[in-house]
Parts: C-alpha cells; sequence; structure tokens
C-alpha cells in the first residue's frame, strides 16, 4: 500500500518561506499570486494487505511523528 | 551538584554545557548518551543546543523518541530540574513537555548574535538567583527561534507565569528590534506549569565567562543550583 501524506501549517501560523516564495512570484510577474504556503508531501510504502490498516497506522503516524500538532495539520490518501 | 546532560547524534553545545558545569562551577558531570537508558540518578538534568538527527522532519522531532529521553520525561515527571537550550528547548516542546512550538525565523536567516532578555519571572528554579526585571545578556544562534502558540495557550503560559525571559533592547523594553526572531510576545524561554521544565533559545552556556564576553548566562545554572540546595535542605 502505497501512502500520500500532506503536512501543512494551520491556518494562523506564520509562513515565512510561503512568503519569500510568493515574493518570488510577484517578482517574476505572476501578480495574480495571492498567498503561498510552503507544507511537506511524505510517501510512505506499507507493507500492509488492507487499505483500513494502511489508514489505521499512517493516522498514528502522523499523530505521534509526522506533524506536529501545535502547528501543522495533516491528511493523507492511501493508494494500492 | 550533580549534571546529566544529553548527547544526541547531531548535539554540538553539549561540550561547551559540560565546560561550563565542570569547569566554571565545579560540579560533577554525566553525559547521558542518546542510546542509553536513564536512571534519573542527578540533580539537574540539560539537553544541548545542535541539530539532534539533522534537525531531519522538524528540529526536535525525532530526538523525543530517544531510549534517554523516556527516563528524563519520567525524571520531568517526577519533579526533576531539566533544561532545554535551543535545540533542547525544541525537544522539550516537540516531546509535550513545553507548550507551543519553534518554528522558522520570521527573518528567514540563521541569527547568531547577542541579546538581551529581560526576567519577567524570578519565582522559579530557573530564575531564583536574578531580581525580577533583571536584564541578562546572551547570546542566540539558530534557524528555528520564533516561539509559537495559540491564543489559548499563550494566554495560560502568561497568567501562569511560565514566561520566564523576554527579549527586550538594552533600556530593557521589548521591541521588534529586540526581537531576533519573530517570537510571539518577544519570548525567550518558558517553563512548565510545574516549573521544573524551562526551555530558552539563548545560550547560558556561552555566556558563563568574562573571557566569552559576559556571565549574564550563570544566572540560570547558579539558579538550578540554589533550587538543588534548596530540595536538599542546605
Amino acid at each position: 500500500m502505497l501512502v500520500k501524506v500532506f503536512v501543512t501549517l494551520k491556518e494562523g501560523v506564520l509562513d515565512p518561506q510561503g512568503k519569500a516564495v510568493e515574493n518570488s512570484l510577484h517578482s517574476l510577474g505572476f501578480g495574480g499570486v495571492k498567498e503561498v504556503r510552503v507544507g511537506k508531501y511524505l510517501e510512505l510504502s506499507l507493507d500492509v494487505a488492507e487499505a483500513e490498516d494502511a489508514e489505521q497506522q499512517a493516522r498514528r503516524m502522523c499523530e505521534k511523528l509526522l506533524a506536529n500538532p501545535v502547528i501543522e495539520n495533516y491528511r493523507f490518501e492511501v493508494t494500492g | 551538584m550533580r549534571w546529566g546532560v544529553a548527547i544526541f547524534p547531531g548535539s554540538c553545545d553539549d561540550d561547551d554545557v559540560v565546560h561550563c558545569l565542570r569547569h566554571v562551577l565545579g560540579h560533577d558531570v554525566r553525559p547521558l548518551w542518546h542510546k542509553d537508558p536513564f536512571d534519573g540518578e542527578c540533580d539537574g538534568v540539560v539537553l544541548p543546543g545542535g541539530f539532534s538527527y539533522g534537525d531531519y522532519l522538524r528540529a526536535g522531532a525525532m530526538a523525543r523518541f530517544a531510549p534517554v529521553m523516556q527516563g528524563i520525561v519520567d525524571f520531568a515527571a517526577a519533579g526533576g530540574l531539566v533544561l532545554g537550550i535551543c535545540n533542547g528547548f525544541q525537544i522539550l516542546c516537540e516531546a509535550g513537555l513545553l507548550p507551543g512550538a519553534l518554528t522558522r525565523n520570521e527573518s528567514l536567516r540563521f541569527v547568531c548574535r547577542r541579546v538581551t532578555l529581560r526576567v519577567e519571572n524570578a519565582e522559579s528554579p530557573f530564575t531564583c538567583a536574578a531580581e525580577p526585571g533583571a536584564l541578562l545578556e546572551m547570546p542566540v544562534k539558530h534557524g528555528e527561534g520564533r516561539y509559537y502558540a495559540d491564543a489559548l495557550t499563550l494566554k495560560q503560559v502568561r497568567d501562569h507565569g511560565q514566561v520566564l525571559l523576554r527579549y527586550v533592547d538594552t533600556a530593557g523594553r521589548t521591541s521588534d528590534e529586540a526581537n531576533p526572531n519573530g517570537s510571539m510576545q518577544n519570548i525567550a524561554g518558558v517553563c512548565n506549569r510545574g516549573r521544573n521544565v524551562f526551555g530558552l533559545m539563548p545560550h547560558p552556556e556561552d555566556a558563563t565567562e568574562e573571557l566569552l564576553g559576559g556571565v549574564g548566562g550563570l544566572t540560570v545554572f547558579s539558579s538550578m543550583a540554589a533550587e538543588v540546595r534548596r530540595r536538599n535542605g542546605a
């Protein structure tokens, strides 16, 4: 099973990195960019057969390590 | 006084802490290797600065799962004094021993300079050797030191006197210029509700001898030593 995990900063948490990217996009002429938020993307290859197991494991991994609940949200997709 | 100094792969300020405790203060020091369990046989534990586990994923995220950390968590739960400096502060937040989190500096730049800190609460084991409002000078050196907590946590931390140090200018006033990383409310160091676990981004160990440019950092260690003497009834 392949799990794709997306970790993003919570709303309201300052993202200076996103701001820097936003400024660069503006100077490249992409004036329509209103905001950029930078997050993380992780691919986990799991040795489990059932999607449900993969989902449960992925949730525990996110809560224990992959995301910091103080500043980050996470979501994931399980694919076959 | 007997100290334990935790050493993780990527710790780089552990020797500075050991030098300060052993040679400047003349205390006993026991290195605590990250792979070894910790039996709690110390008067105080220091988590030093550095880049434990390469700061992978998030600064401090991996170190909290090191075998030595379980013993340190138990030690803290039993009321033991734990001090986290810089990366040690990040580890304590990641481990849930301290409220909030340390995020990327607002400037996106690594900062390395001396800062002035104001003692906000002198009724703690980490600041009791200072007068309230005293100004201490220490260096900072970090890329991810912006203290963040949500509004509710921030209020609780303030209401319970857990903010021990704030970044201020040389006249003792909080200002944006005095804030090296964009920390919320200029917070430089916070303790837990039980006031036995403390984390700060500045480096007290690097301000303990005149040769290093000042001794503002001694306050933190001598406060802890005074607390231990008090606990031991001396």
